[in-house]
């Protein structure tokens, strides 16, 4: 037994030599990593490092490329001898036991090719697919669609169209090589760079001229299959359980592509990487190989994994008003959530409701303003349920008063609520997300009083103004990492909010009439939270960065921005 | 305890509230009421009895009535409406019309209310009674919660406070229970209205709007007397029912709903000078909380 790289050279049916390299104990579950156009094995370097720990990893050059052998004629490249290729390698590294493949791009597309041959589960345990659609079934995908065009339909049609540029440059004679040949190989490291926004490794052993070669080579891939499969595609089933990885920011593969997939595959997992095509395997190594460990532990016999990720979203203030309709919303949406309150009885409140919607639903009892206790139940979150896709930092205290009136104290309360306790929930779950490299999702409630000056809320509208602030700075710091963020300005909304706001300068019987005054204005304005939890629901599902969602505070907005005198001057009154 | 007390903090009203009416019915009349109430739910629960899927909310409102008169029902205080499944929530109800029995089929698993008024020589029950066909999880979890509206409504009427204070109380535990408060699409966001017997004028089993002829003029001649002593016949939550609950019989009808499941009971409570209770506690939902105790 060794864990070393080693290498062997198999001969495929079609006598052309594949360069293979092994490594990881022979013992453990057999990978087998395909690359795409115009890359080599070394593409899977970060993956195979990984996956090597508990399986026994196998990646070889295909036909044309890096090692192998080269082919002569374009129709060599055909998928039948490709997947033919692939049989052979897996035959030679694992003749007793069914092989798990992964592979990318054109690797994808070839090993497609092998894994809905019939029979295809005998020697296959299990296929992940990453950005490489089979051709069949993206011929049968474009023919639907232009059978029955609704705009949806021309939209997907035209949006892979527009990805696909290149393949008709492809087919032009001449063209791509001369490109390839005179410059384009030589700067492949800067395109990677610049169009796709990966860091090329260090350590291609290829020089420019041996990349252009194989690039050159490879545009037989596209000459020998393309036209063929797409404009008269077979049919091809497949009993492989598949995984596919959807990238979402893919240049080439739109994500569309995948839909309706089950009709061929229908044992299928689906899991996305916010990630481009090649950042997957050169950025999200580590995301990728734990995607494929799952899947491939999971047909070894290992625990479930559900069919299509589903949703977890955290919520805080989750036991009453806009945090226990949001959570309810997404519970109805088949989300999982998780519901932290101060008050854990309100809070498992809102779990019954959950559950009688469908979810799965849980409740915690946390202070957010409490940053050691946020992290340790982020920690516990995560190791309990995951990590989550889609975070509310939603709790948040009521106070009113003049400046000179709000004692420290009171200042105190509605920052550590208001803003620390966003604060520490962004850090707490933004850090779990971004561990995890899959993305998500941070709505954070500000207020319409963000922006919206008044006499009578200094503390609060500048707690909100902070959540604001802190929304945008978070979304352009988190952009890279495919982590989105939303703030969300309510405006005057029907909420227990109201009954439990403090007032500077006033004694209790004082606060509690003032306290009926205000929750009487609010109710009679009669905002419900659900539509504040579906404008949240919104702004995760379409990304918005700014959302308010009352008349009143879409108003304030406009008027702010025409004219600040005057918001500025109407701050005057004492209104609320 | 005298009367006048609670009345102290109401002098700041713009119109002067006096002395509030004597009780004005003796213990033959609470019986009679009482019976009636009995004859009203005894026919929805028939009525609900024979409900299964397929029949119409019309069908089922019919049904309701005939069975009533068969009973001995003259006259109605309004006529019998059914409401299945989302409609029991009120959902995306735009006009009053849509309160009328409709075509809605009912279907496994919905749930349904039944709300009737019959009046007998005078005498006038108002009743809502809550059900479903099959399973419905939702429908369970607000039955059972309704109790607790029962027991809160008691308790602050008890306590004198005043109704509209008792509506935000009642508005209250719907938010705790994550619910919503239904009975404010009825009109005037009513949770209730004050019952007296109907004087016998003009013709019985006339309806105008759904209400009886009678009603119209009952109602019509409480809305301004009440109105000059400060109070209203009808219970809602806002200037008009601040005011400590009048002597008298009050229909009271906690409408929650949850997603398109909405449930109510609807039944008298008595309110004395100095005490309140339920006119009657063998009831079906009554009944229903203490089987389940």
């Amino acid at each position: 037994m060794t864990a070393a790289a080693r290498h062997l050279t198999v001969t495929g049916p079609s006598g052309l030599p594949l360069s293979v390299h092994a490594e990881g104990d022979p013992a453990h579950p057999t990978v087998v990593l395909v690359h795409g156009y115009p890359d080599t094995h070394r593409v899977w370097d970060d993956v195979a490092a990984d996956l090597s720990a508990d399986h026994h990893v196998v990646r070889y050059d295909v036909r044309g490329a890096g090692g192998s052998g080269r082919p002569e004629r374009v129709r060599d490249y055909r998928l039948e001898h490709l997947a033919d290729d692939l049989t052979a390698v897996a035959d030679a590294v694992s003749p007793d036991r069914p092989v798990h493949v992964v592979a990318h791009d054109w690797g994808s597309i070839q090993s497609w090719e092998a894994v809905t041959r019939p029979g295809a589960e005998a020697r296959i345990a299990s296929y992940t697919s990453i950005s490489g659609p089979c051709l069949d079934h993206i011929g049968h995908w474009a023919r639907h669609r232009f059978a029955r065009p609704t705009p949806r339909h021309l939209a997907q049609l035209a949006g892979q169209a527009a990805h696909s540029w290149y393949i008709v440059a492809f087919h032009l004679p001449g063209l791509a090589p001369l490109a390839w040949q005179h410059g384009l190989a030589a700067r492949w490291d800067s395109v990677l760079r610049l169009v796709e926004g990966v860091t090329p490794r260090a350590g291609d052993p290829r020089s420019a001229r041996e990349l252009a070669g194989d690039a050159v080579r490879g545009i037989g891939l596209y000459r020998a299959n393309m036209l063929p499969r797409l404009l008269n595609p077979g049919q091809r089933p497949t009993l492989v359980p598949v995984q596919t990885i959807t990238l979402t920011e893919d240049n080439y593969v739109s994500p569309a592509l995948t839909e309706g997939l089950e009709r061929w595959a229908p044992q299928l997992w689906r899991r996305t990487i916010p990630v481009g095509h090649w950042g997957a395997l050169l950025e999200k190594g580590t995301t990728v190989a734990r995607m494929v460990r799952e899947f491939t532990a999971h047909h070894e016999g290992g625990p479930a994994l559900p069919r299509a990720p589903r949703r977890l979203v955290v919520l805080t203030g989750a036991g009453s008003g806009i945090g226990r309709a949001t959570a309810l919303a997404f519970a109805e949406r088949g989300a999982e959530v998780v519901l932290l309150d101060r008050d854990l009885e309100s809070a498992e409140r809102t779990v019954e409701l959950a559950r009688l919607l469908g979810a799965t639903a849980h409740a915690y009892q946390v202070d957010v303003s409490d940053g050691a206790a946020m992290d340790a139940l982020a920690a516990k979150v995560a190791a309990e349920h995951g990590v989550p896709d889609v975070l509310v930092n939603n709790a948040g205290v009521g106070h009113s008063g003049s400046f000179l009136e709000t004692t420290e104290a009171e200042w105190k309360r509605v920052l550590d609520v208001n803003l620390w306790g966003v604060i520490h929930g962004c850090r707490a779950f933004g850090a779990l997300m971004a561990a995890r490299g899959e993305g998500g999702h941070i709505v954070n409630l500000a207020s319409a009083a963000a922006y919206l000056p008044s006499r009578m809320l200094a503390a609060y509208a500048t707690s909100k103004a902070g959540v604001s602030m802190l929304s945008d700075c978070l979304r352009a710091e988190l952009a890279g990492q495919g982590i989105k963020v939303s703030a969300i300005y309510p405006g005057i909304v029907n909420t227990n909010i109201t009954r439990s706001t403090t007032f500077s300068g006033l004694d209790d019987a004082e606060q509690t009439a003032q306290r009926r005054r205000v929750s009487g204005l609010y109710a009679r304005r009669n905002f419900p939270p659900e539509k504040v939890a579906a404008a949240i629901v919104k702004a995760v599902a379409d990304d918005r960065p700014f959302v308010p969602v009352t008349v009143e505070a879409k108003a304030a907005r406009v008027l702010g921005r025409l004219s600040p005198g005057l918001i500025r001057t109407a701050a005057r009154f004492r209104l609320g | 305890m005298t009367p006048m007390t609670p009345m102290t903090s109401m002098t700041s009203m713009t119109t002067a509230v006096k002395s509030p009416p004597r009780f004005p019915y003796d213990t033959q009349d609470l019986d009679r009421f009482r019976e009636l109430q009995q004859l009203a739910y005894g026919c929805a629960e028939s009525v609900a009895a024979w409900l299964a899927p397929g029949v119409t909310e019309r069908e089922a409102a019919g049904r309701l009535r005939r069975e009533l008169v068969a009973a001995g029902v003259q006259d109605f205080f309004h006529i019998p409406f059914a409401w299945f499944g989302d409609r029991t929530a009120f959902r995306h109800f735009r006009t009053p019309l849509q309160f009328f029995a409709s075509g809605r089929r009912l279907e496994e698993g919905m749930c349904f209310v039944l709300d009737c008024a019959p009046v007998v020589d005078g005498y006038t029950a108002d009743i809502g009674y809550a059900g479903k066909v099959g399973d419905n999880p939702i429908w369970d979890m607000i039955a059972q919660d309704l109790r607790e509206y029962r027991e809160l409504i008691l308790r602050e009427v008890r306590a004198r406070r005043p109704l509209n204070e008792v509506y935000a109380s009642v508005d209250a535990l719907i938010a705790k229970h994550g619910y919503d408060n239904r009975h404010r699409v009825y009109p005037g966001r009513v949770i209730g209205h004050q019952v007296t017997r109907t004087v016998q004028r003009g013709p019985a089993g006339v309806n105008l709007f759904g209400f009886g002829v009678r009603t119209l003029q009952t109602l019509g001649r409480e809305l301004v007397s009440e109105r000059v002593q400060g109070r209203s016949p009808l219970w809602a939550d806002g200037r008009s029912s601040q005011h400590p609950p009048t002597p008298g019989l009050w229909a009271v009808e906690p409408h929650v709903g949850f997603r398109d499941v909405g449930l109510k009971f609807e039944e008298l409570l008595v309110v004395t000078e100095d005490d309140a209770y339920w006119l009657d506690d063998d009831l079906p939902h009554v009944r229903r909380w203490e089987q389940s105790r």
